[in-house]
C-alpha cells in the first residue's frame, strides 16, 4: 500500500522542508491546519459542494474514437479537465486551498503563475470567497500572456510583474515566497503545483486527486475496464499526480509522465529534469531532480508551453521515477504542436499546449498497441490561452 | 578554539559588540573580493559573512539578489569563493569567515568535499539559509567532522521548541533575523527585538548576532545594545552597487568605519 510522504514530508530522499527559518512558523501553522481539515466532514462537504456547483465536477471522460481509429491502435480516452470552470485542473487545488485559507482566518491570498492559468484560478476563487489577491508573474510572461493578465485584473486581483532573474515562473515563485515571509500574519500562499516545502506537495496532490478518483469510477462505465496506460504532462506535475494517485496501487496500470522536450533533449533547450536524469538538488523548498549547472546554479529552461517551463519537478515524481512506479519521457515542441492540431481537427477539442505533450505521447505509443488496449490521457486544460503561441508557430501574427 | 569563539571571547572581555558585515563574493568583480575583505577588517569588522552567489536567492531582497546576479555574470561559483577565502587567509589568520548562501551549490559539490575544502581554505562557519535544523542533520555532520561551525537562523516566529532545537545544533554564533521579511527590508522593530532576545537567551548559550534591515549607524547602535553582534548586509551591498571599481574599497571602508564607531558606543 503506497503511503507517501512520511510525516515530515519526505518521499524517499525527496521533498522535505528546505526554507529559511522565517517561513518555518507559517509552514507549521499550515501543516496543522491541513491535518485538521483534510478529514473534517464539514470542510470536505463544502469543498465537494463547490467542486460540483462552482467548478462543474465531475468532469467527463471522452472516447476519442476518430483519433484512435486514425492512429490505428489502442483506444484513447480523455479525462476532460479542460471543461472545468477556468479551463484547467488548476481550480481543483485553488478551491481547496482558498477554503483552507478561509478557515485559517487569512483574508489575503497570493500566488505565482507562469502561463497565468494558476493565477486565473487563484483570482477566481479569491473573488468567489471575497479575499484580497496578489499574483506574481515574471515580466516576460506578463508580455506573453496579456489576456490572462487582463482576466486576473477583471477578477479583482493585483498582478505584480517580476523583473528579477529570468523573469519567468521560478522568479515569480521566489517573489511570492518573499511576499509571504513579509506578510505571514494575514496571508495564505496558494502554490499551484505539487512542489514547494511540505505540506504543499501532498496538499496539492490531494486536492487534485479528485481527477483520478473520478477516473477509477468512470473508466469501467465508459471503457469497460481500467486503463492499461495513464498519461499526463509534467511541469511541476500537479495534473499528473492528480490522475496518477488513485492508480498507484492498481496493478497493471502503466503510469507515464510527459515532460517538455523543448527543441529536443540533445539541444539542451528543454524542461525535462526527470527524462534527462538531472542531478538532484534543492529549490523552492524541496529536494528533487533539478536542472542546474556544475556550480549548482539553476539553468534556464525552454518549452513552447509556459506551464511546463520549470527547471524542477514535484518531489513525488522524483520518487515515482526512482521506485519505477511511473516512467517519464519527453515530447518536443513540434510533436506537441502536431498533436494539438490533430485533436482540434479530429475531435473538435482545442487542448492546452501542456496537455498536448501528453496527447503526443499517446499518439506515439497507441499505434503499436492492440485495438482492445486502453490509454487514458489527462486532458488537463483547454487551449484558448494558447492561440497566439500556436498562431506564431504557424507564422501567423494577430 | 575556533576563530569564531576566540573572536567573541575577546570582544566580551573588552565589553565590545561584534560588527559582522556581509557582501556577496564576486560583486562587483571577482578581483575585488579579497581586497574588500581586507578593507572590511581594516575598517573594524570582527567577522566576515561572505555570500555565495545563487541564481534563486528566495530569502533575499532585491539588493542582494542583484549582487548575486552581478557575481554570476562573472561565473563566480562555490569553487571560486573557496579560492578567495584561501587567498584572504594568506595574509589574515585571525578574522573568522562565514560562508552564507543557499544549499544547492553545496549539494552540487557534495557536503564532504565542501567541508574538506572549507577547512583547507580557512572557512570558519557556514550558514545555509534554506537548510533548517530539520533538513540539515546529515549534511552538517560533514561540517562538524572538519571543524566548521554550522550557523543557524532564528526568526521572530521561532517557537521555544524550535529555539531549543537550534540551540542543540548550532555552533559559533546564532543569527537572529530581526524582522518578518527578506534581507534589506525597512520594517525593523527594536522593541520586538528587545522582547525576543531574552527568550533566545534562555536556550542559546552562544553569542547572538542580529541582522536583516539594519540600514544606518543609529540603528546599528540600538541593535548592538540588545545583542552580541550586528550583521549589516544589504546596506553594504548597496554601497558596492553605487560605487565604481575605482572607489568601491574606499566607500565601503568609510561606511564600515561609521558602523564601527556606532557599535562601539553600545
Amino acid at each position: 500500500m503506497y503511503n507517501y510522504p512520511d510525516s515530515t514530508g519526505h518521499f524517499g530522499p525527496y521533498g522535505g522542508i528546505y526554507v529559511a527559518e522565517t517561513l518555518m512558523g507559517a509552514l507549521d501553522e499550515l501543516n496543522q491546519a491541513y491535518e485538521k481539515y483534510r478529514s473534517d466532514p464539514e470542510f470536505i462537504a463544502e469543498l465537494n459542494f463547490d467542486l460540483k456547483h462552482f467548478v462543474g465536477r465531475p468532469s467527463p471522460i471522452y472516447h476519442a474514437k476518430r483519433w484512435s481509429e486514425q492512429l490505428g491502435g489502442a483506444q484513447i480516452f480523455l479525462k476532460r479537465e479542460d471543461l472545468n470552470h477556468t479551463g484547467a485542473h488548476k481550480v481543483n487545488n485553488t478551491v481547496g486551498q482558498a477554503l483552507l485559507a478561509k478557515r485559517m482566518g487569512k483574508p489575503r491570498v497570493i500566488a505565482e503563475t507562469g502561463a497565468g492559468q494558476h493565477g486565473v484560478a487563484t483570482a477566481t476563487v479569491a473573488a468567489r470567497y471575497g479575499m484580497e489577491c496578489v499574483v506574481y508573474m515574471g515580466s516576460e510572461d506578463v508580455k506573453r500572456q496579456a489576456q490572462n493578465v487582463y482576466r486576473m485584473k477583471l477578477l479583482g486581483a493585483t498582478v505584480v510583474p517580476v523583473e528579477s532573474g529570468s523573469r519567468t515562473l521560478k522568479d515569480a515563485l521566489n517573489e511570492a515566497m518573499r511576499d509571504w515571509v513579509t506578510n505571514i500574519g494575514n496571508t495564505f500562499y496558494i502554490i499551484g503545483t505539487v512542489a514547494g516545502p511540505h505540506p504543499y506537495p501532498v496538499m496539492v496532490r490531494d486536492f487534485n486527486s479528485v481527477v483520478g478518483k473520478e477516473c477509477v469510477v468512470q473508466m469501467p462505465e465508459i471503457a469497460g475496464s481500467q486503463p492499461d496506460v495513464v498519461i499526463a504532462c509534467v511541469g511541476g506535475g500537479s495534473n499528473a499526480m492528480g490522475i496518477f494517485y488513485s492508480y498507484i496501487d492498481v496493478p497493471g496500470v502503466t503510469l507515464i509522465g510527459v515532460e517538455a522536450g523543448g527543441h529536443g533533449i540533445a539541444s539542451g533547450s528543454h524542461a525535462a529534469p526527470l527524462t534527462t536524469n538531472s542531478p538532484v538538488g534543492v529549490l523552492h523548498g524541496n529536494k528533487t531532480y533539478l536542472m542546474q549547472d556544475a556550480d549548482g546554479q539553476i539553468i534556464e529552461t525552454h518549452s513552447i508551453s509556459a506551464g511546463l517551463d520549470y527547471p524542477g519537478v514535484g518531489p513525488e515524481h522524483s520518487w515515482l521515477k526512482d521506485s519505477g512506479r511511473a516512467e517519464y519521457v519527453a515530447i518536443n515542441d513540434d510533436e506537441a504542436l502536431r498533436a494539438f492540431h490533430d485533436l482540434c481537427r479530429m475531435e473538435g477539442i482545442i487542448p492546452a499546449l501542456e496537455s498536448s505533450h501528453a496527447l503526443a505521447h499517446a499518439a506515439k505509443i497507441a499505434p503499436a498497441m492492440g485495438k482492445d488496449k486502453v490509454v487514458l490521457v489527462n486532458l488537463s486544460g483547454r487551449g484558448d490561452k494558447d492561440m497566439a503561441t500556436v498562431a506564431r508557430a504557424s507564422g501567423i501574427e494577430f | 578554539m575556533s576563530r569564531i569563539q576566540a573572536t567573541f571571547d575577546k570582544l566580551k572581555q573588552n565589553k565590545r559588540k561584534a560588527l559582522i558585515p556581509f557582501f556577496t563574493a564576486g560583486d562587483p568583480d571577482p578581483k575585488l573580493t579579497v581586497p574588500l575583505m581586507h578593507a572590511l577588517v581594516e575598517a573594524g569588522s570582527d567577522v566576515i559573512e561572505l555570500g555565495v552567489p545563487f541564481s534563486d536567492p528566495m530569502a533575499d531582497g532585491p539588493t542582494i539578489q542583484r549582487a548575486s546576479e552581478r557575481a554570476l555574470k562573472h561565473h563566480v561559483g562555490l569553487h571560486h569563493v573557496l579560492d578567495m577565502v584561501a587567498e584572504f587567509r594568506r595574509s589574515n589568520a585571525a578574522t573568522p569567515v562565514v560562508l552564507m548562501g543557499y544549499g544547492n551549490p553545496i549539494e552540487a559539490m557534495g557536503w564532504e568535499p565542501f567541508a574538506k575544502r572549507c577547512a583547507e581554505a580557512g572557512v570558519d562557519g557556514v550558514l545555509t539559509v534554506d537548510f533548517p535544523p530539520e533538513e540539515s542533520h546529515e549534511s552538517f555532520a560533514h561540517l562538524d567532522k572538519h571543524g566548521i561551525d554550522p550557523i543557524f537562523l532564528l526568526a521572530p516566529t521561532s517557537t521555544d521548541a524550535r529555539i531549543e532545537r537550534v540551540a542543540e545544533q548550532a555552533r559559533g554564533y546564532v543569527y537572529y533575523v530581526s524582522l518578518k521579511g527578506v534581507t534589506g527590508a525597512g520594517n525593523l522593530d527594536l522593541s520586538a527585538i528587545a522582547e525576543k532576545i531574552p527568550q533566545l537567551r534562555e536556550h542559546i548559550k552562544l553569542p547572538i548576532g542580529v541582522g536583516f534591515g539594519i540600514r544606518d549607524a543609529a540603528t546599528a547602535l540600538e541593535v548592538a545594545k540588545l545583542c552580541d553582534g550586528v550583521v549589516v548586509g544589504s546596506r553594504i551591498v548597496q554601497e558596492i552597487e553605487n560605487s565604481t571599481s575605482q572607489n568601491v574599497v574606499a566607500s565601503v571602508t568609510r561606511l564600515v568605519r561609521e558602523l564601527r564607531q556606532a557599535v562601539d558606543q553600545a
